[in-house]
Order: structure tokens, then C-alpha cells, then sequence
């Protein structure tokens, strides 16, 4: 008998703004000027929040965070192609995707000052949830979340989750991809492939191609998207967006980015990678390019890019004034959270917290 | 009022809160037109249909993680885990996140989830069919960890466990799934989490029990009562998390002795958790040191040795006439 073939696939790159800021007309979204300047005040707002974080952190005014300098245009990008409805179910390095989602930005201060408070929505839950630390184990709920709006005939809301090069090895990634594909669920998997998952290179995280292709095996869409311009991750969503809405399935997205800076605040990225491969990134800075792309439009020039700053600067002041007035968060509530119900063994150990409280603080 | 076995009755407590509530779901691997392995979901599939009782791929971590975005978007999930040794590879989603997420974000979000798993040994299954590892669950905090040990309460702590708005790990004891039958009255019945129950008042001895180890407690109790003519009181624990250390403590402040039964391995168990909290509550009204009969810490043997493992009603009932005499 002769061999057949039974399946074959291509993987496609998205990419429509060029390192000149020069889009591709046949690819360029319909945005008009509010849209691209809010998208590019979000990118630049994200790049200042790592900056002034970086610095608190040094002078150990907050704990351990991971920048996502490099990464704007590919956390900013899918998060303003979402509609009102859709979940947002992150990670750990999407500061910028939040803000858009209407996260306030001293929470990320709050967070990583140590205080749950920083997970806390104004005026209730809404669809975003906390940052995920376990890498990769979000996906699922995700999975779920789409689920449950299928069931439930919101055809107008799905959930776009976020994870790394590094969260692609994991088997809740595949299983997310999986039960979405079976569930044809309401889900977009971006993957933001920043080629580092600490020292792990992307090379040694998988011998396949692509992370988009991935994808094929659970029988989703995948594709490949330039990370590092904005157009091309709206897009990319966008489309996977409606296609998730009008019951054709979940798609993975790759996002071609880089992480410029270290993983977390704990980390030393010179033990592992080189100067010349970070300068060389550099040059592929996000910000810049979608920069180039809004002066060509004749929407931007320098003297609006120094009133961005300044206000940038005052909006991000305000944050940490408003971070630093907090200072006097309850220290028991763990116990009020353990359960939604009463509990005699919690509430003997809550008062017996307290007690010792006193005593350490010498009232007792 | 019908006479049920387990497998029946919770399938009865699905089957009524289903029909009440349009967000319960079933998720699982076989529990739709296969009705699960053991036949806890028969029947469900036909009457709630496939959007309600979903045949998922097979994936632990997969089930539960998935069902935890459900619980989150206003469903209320039941994911099976075939069998409980299979169950582990779910714990990164119990522990890192379903457990959690109401602390995470003070009280913003809940994940009303139950999580159903078969536990425990004597079916003479192939391994990883027959541990019981409830004190690994218990160890969560913001999980709920219950095991019923009748067809009555099972089917009344599974109506607790799908009205509650926590993560509940419903672990049941297939051996005693279709070993007996029980009144089960139709009309709604509902038990409380994190009470345990006296089954029979006595004055001379407390023992304590869970899961299918209730069963052969309760025959050498018996076998012990007629032969001696003593009063045991005999405690079904029920809900290993949150555990109800009043019910425990105030038998034992009446009867001064106490005998615990576990299936699970000695070490660190829910045993060793119960007599710790006697020891803080009642240790000056013992009279005899508190006895634990359990497992043994070896790797659960294949079926061909594990009855040589599993407490017996012989080994029980020494254990009890040992503190009785003490």
C-alpha cells in the first residue's frame, strides 16, 4: 500500500508596521486617532510604570517584580482589540494589558508591595482576574470562563489569556488549548514569546518551529504575529476575537517579542545572555516604532511627546502618593477569607492571632 | 422512602439539586453516557444533555482547571477524578488556585467547585485504585474536604457540597459503594460541613471513624457491646476539613477513652490531628492513652496483600477492648 498524507500545516506571520513605522495599507486596522493615541499613551504609561517600580523596588519601597519593558506593544496590543464582555485572564507580565482593562495602576504597587489588596477590582470582581504566578495554570481557567459563557449564550464575551515561551512546555497550556478546541469555546491564547523564560533561551524550550503551531495539534488556529508592533497584535486579536464570538473556536496567538530587561527584580540576566543580543533588541523597541507610525499619520510630534511625559509622570506621582498613604491595612484578614462560611477551628485561631498580637506588641 | 446504595443516593443528590439548578455542570472523564465508572452520573447525561454533563478529555489538571474558570464565571462545576490516585495531578489548580482565590482577592471571588473522587482500598482494583490520602486534601486551607460513609449522608453532604461556595474534595468510599443500602427519603435532605455526627451515644468509650472504616468500626462495636455488655459512643467524622472538634472533645470529656480508626497510613494523619485536638481540649479527662488503628506507612500494596492492610474488624476490636482495659 502506498504511503498517504494525511495532514500537512503552515504556520503564517502576521507583521503590518515596519521598524520605520511604515503599515501596510491592505493590513492597517481602522483606528481612528483616539484609539491609537490611547493604545500608544498605554505603551508608554506601561514603559514609565517599570521604570518608577524599578526604582521603588531598589530603594525597597516595593518587593520583587517582573518589568515588561520590550514587551508593550504585545501585552497592549490584544488587550484593546477586547470588547466590554471579555475576561482577561493574565499572568504575571502584563502591566500594560491591565491598565487597559481598568485595573488602576497603584494595584500593581499594592500587589508587589505584598498586600492582596492590590487583586481588590473597584466596584466589584469584574472580568479580570488577579495575576497568576503558577505559570501556564490560568490557561485553564480560562478554558472554563469561555465555557461558561458559551453555556450561558453570551455570544458577545470570551476570554483572552495570556502566558510565555516558558508556559508553552507546560501541560496545562496544551490541555487549556485542548478542552477549548473540543469545546469550540469562546478563548484567545497569547502566547508572548519574549525568548526568555529566565536563563531557559527559547531555543532549549522547545525543538518546534514555532510556538503558534502548537496550536495544530489541538486543533485550534495558530498564528504568528510580530510582537513588537502594536498593529499587528490588535489585528491578530481582533479577528481571533470574532471568530471566537461567532462559534469557530479558540486561537493561539504568538507574540515575536523580547523581554529587555530581567525576569523579575531577583534576577541577573548577564549571568545568562549577552550585551550585544540586548543592544540588538533594543533597536526593536515597540514604542518607537508605533511612534514613527503616529508622526507619519501627523498626529504626533515632539512637543505632545513631552506633554505626554510630564502627564505620565504626574498621573504615575499620584499612584505612589496614594500608594504610600496605605499603610494601614488590617493585618488579620486572612482568617475573614478561608472560607465563605463559619468555621469554629478558623475563628478560635483568629482570636487566638489577635491575642498574640497584643502580647508581641506588648499590650498584653 | 426508597432503599438506596451510595452510588444511587449521590446520584439522587445530583440528580435533584441538577434538576433545581441550571449552573450545576459535570465534567468528567466518562461520566457522561457511561454514567462515570462506578454509575454515580447514569442517567444524567440523557435527562440534563451533553452541555450539562460533559465527557471531557483526559486530563486531571485539565478537568478542574477548567472547571475552576466555570465556578468563577458563575457556574457551579462537578468534576469527577476517576479515581482519587489519578487526583493528583490536579492539586496545582486545587492548591495554587482554588483554594486561594477568595484570600487572593479578600473575598472578591469565590470558586464553588466540588471535586467528586472514588477513594480507598478492598475492591481488589490495580494500583493507584485504593489509597486514601484525605489528609493530603485536608492540608489545603480553603478547601473542604468531606466523606461520607452511608448512602443518607452522602446524598445530604452532596447537597451541602453543591449549595456551599467553596471547593469541596467529596471523597467517597467505593468499597462501600454497593456494600449496603439505607433508607434515602425522597424529599430534600441536607447535612451541615464540618459537623460530625454521633451514631450512638455510650459512656465508656469514644471512637472515632470515617469513610468505609465507619462500617467495620460499627460491626466491631457491636461485637464488643454484646460480648461485654459495655456503652461505646461511636462518632461518623464526616468532614476531615474544617473538622468539628467539639463533637470529639465533648465524648471524650464524658467517656475519658477514645480509640481512633483511619484506612490512610499512620503517620501524620487525621488521626494523629484528632488526638492532638483532645489533647488540647480534654487530655486531663482521659484515662487512657488515645488509640489510633490505621493503616501502615508502606506503599499501598497490590490487591493480592491489601486486606492484610485495611484495619479489620478483629484488629479493631482489640484495639478497642486494649484502651477499654487500660
Amino acid at each position: 500500500m502506498p504511503i498517504t498524507e494525511l495532514a500537512g500545516f503552515s504556520v503564517s506571520h502576521l507583521q503590518i508596521l515596519d521598524l520605520e513605522g511604515n503599515a501596510d495599507p491592505e493590513l492597517e486596522p481602522q483606528l481612528d486617532d483616539e484609539q491609537v493615541l490611547k493604545m500608544y499613551r498605554t505603551m508608554v504609561l506601561a514603559r514609565e510604570m517599570d521604570q518608577r517600580m524599578l526604582k521603588l523596588q531598589r530603594q525597597g519601597r516595593i518587593g520583587t517584580f517582573g518589568p515588561g519593558t520590550g514587551q508593550e506593544a504585545s501585552m497592549v496590543g490584544p488587550a484593546f482589540a477586547m470588547g466590554e464582555k471579555d475576561w482577561f485572564v493574565g499572568a504575571f507580565r502584563e502591566l500594560g494589558a491591565r491598565l487597559v482593562r481598568g485595573e488602576p495602576s497603584v494595584n500593581a504597587l499594592v500587589f508587589h508591595n505584598g498586600f492582596e489588596e492590590g487583586n481588590v477590582m473597584p466596584g466589584g470582581p469584574g472580568r479580570i482576574l488577579p495575576i497568576s504566578i503558577i505559570v501556564g495554570a490560568q490557561t485553564l481557567h480560562a478554558a472554563g470562563i469561555a465555557y461558561a459563557m458559551k453555556y450561558r449564550g453570551e455570544t458577545d464575551a470570551a476570554a483572552v489569556t495570556y502566558f510565555g515561551d516558558g508556559g508553552s512546555s507546560q501541560g496545562d497550556v496544551y490541555e487549556a488549548m485542548n478542552f477549548a478546541g473540543v469545546w469550540k469555546a469562546p478563548v484567545v491564547f497569547i502566547c508572548q514569546n519574549n525568548q526568555w523564560a529566565i536563563s531557559i533561551p527559547r531555543s532549549k524550550q522547545t525543538a518546534a518551529g514555532t510556538i503558534a503551531q502548537k496550536a495544530i495539534a489541538a486543533g485550534i488556529k495558530g498564528i504568528q504575529v510580530d510582537g513588537n508592533d502594536i498593529l499587528a497584535t490588535y489585528v491578530a486579536t481582533k479577528q481571533a476575537l470574532e471568530r471566537a464570538k461567532a462559534g469557530d473556536g479558540p486561537t493561539l496567538i504568538e507574540t515575536m517579542t523580547y523581554r529587555l530587561m530581567m525576569h523579575t527584580t531577583a534576577d541577573d540576566p548577564t549571568k545568562y545572555r549577552s550585551d550585544e543580543e540586548v543592544e540588538e533588541a533594543w533597536k526593536n523597541d515597540p514604542i518607537p516604532r508605533f511612534r514613527k507610525y503616529l508622526v507619519k499619520l501627523g498626529i504626533w510630534d515632539d512637543i505632545k511627546q513631552a506633554t505626554l511625559e510630564e502627564e505620565i509622570k504626574a498621573e504615575i506621582d499620584a499612584g505612589v502618593r496614594e500608594f504610600e498613604a496605605m499603610t494601614d491595612f488590617p493585618i488579620d484578614t486572612p482568617f475573614e477569607h478561608v472560607f465563605g462560611t463559619k468555621h469554629a477551628e478558623i475563628e478560635a485561631q483568629h482570636a487566638e492571632f489577635l491575642e498574640e498580637l497584643q502580647k508581641e506588641n506588648g499590650n498584653g | 422512602m426508597a432503599k438506596l446504595n451510595m452510588v444511587q443516593a449521590i446520584n439522587l443528590g445530583l440528580d435533584q439539586e441538577m434538576a433545581k439548578d441550571d449552573s450545576i455542570v459535570i465534567l468528567g472523564e466518562d461520566v457522561g453516557k457511561d454514567g462515570g465508572v462506578f454509575r454515580v452520573t447514569e442517567g444524567l447525561f440523557e435527562k440534563y444533555g451533553e452541555q450539562r454533563v460533559l465527557d471531557t478529555p483526559l486530563a486531571e489538571s485539565g478537568i478542574i482547571g477548567t472547571a475552576i474558570g466555570m465556578g468563577m464565571a458563575g457556574l457551579k462545576p462537578v468534576g469527577e477524578m476517576q479515581f482519587s490516585g489519578f487526583s493528583y495531578l490536579m492539586i496545582p489548580q486545587l492548591e495554587g488556585h482554588a483554594s486561594r482565590m477568595r484570600s487572593r482577592t479578600m473575598g472578591q471571588r469565590n470558586v464553588p467547585l466540588v471535586i467528586r473522587m472514588p477513594y480507598g482500598g478492598g475492591v481488589r482494583a490495580l494500583e493507584h485504585h485504593s489509597e486514601s490520602r484525605e489528609a493530603t486534601y485536608g492540608h489545603f486551607p480553603g478547601v473542604k474536604v468531606v466523606i461520607p460513609s452511608s448512602p443518607r449522608n452522602a446524598r445530604a453532604l452532596m447537597v451541602a457540597s453543591l449549595r456551599d461556595p467553596d471547593p469541596v474534595v467529596f471523597m467517597e468510599p467505593k468499597r462501600s459503594y454497593r456494600a449496603f443500602r439505607e433508607e434515602v427519603p425522597e424529599e430534600e435532605e441536607v447535612m451541615e460541613i464540618g459537623r460530625s455526627q454521633v451514631i450512638q451515644e455510650g459512656t465508656d468509650l469514644t471512637v472515632v471513624a470515617w469513610g468505609a472504616m465507619m462500617r467495620t468500626t460499627q460491626k466491631a462495636v457491636e461485637a464488643l457491646q454484646e460480648a461485654r455488655g459495655c456503652k461505646i459512643e461511636l462518632i461518623d467524622l464526616l468532614t476531615i476539613s474544617p473538622m468539628d472538634s467539639e463533637t470529639i472533645t465533648q465524648s471524650v470529656r464524658k467517656t475519658g477513652r477514645c480509640v481512633v480508626v483511619q484506612e490512610a497510613p499512620k503517620t501524620l494523619g487525621v488521626a494523629s490531628e484528632i488526638i492532638a485536638r483532645i489533647n488540647d481540649k480534654v487530655l486531663l479527662y482521659l484515662e487512657a492513652p488515645v488509640k489510633r488503628i490505621t493503616g501502615y506507612d508502606v506503599v499501598t500494596p497490590y490487591f493480592g496483600r491489601e486486606l492484610n492492610y485495611i484495619p479489620t474488624e478483629g484488629r479493631i476490636q482489640r484495639g478497642l477492648e486494649e484502651t477499654l482495659d487500660f
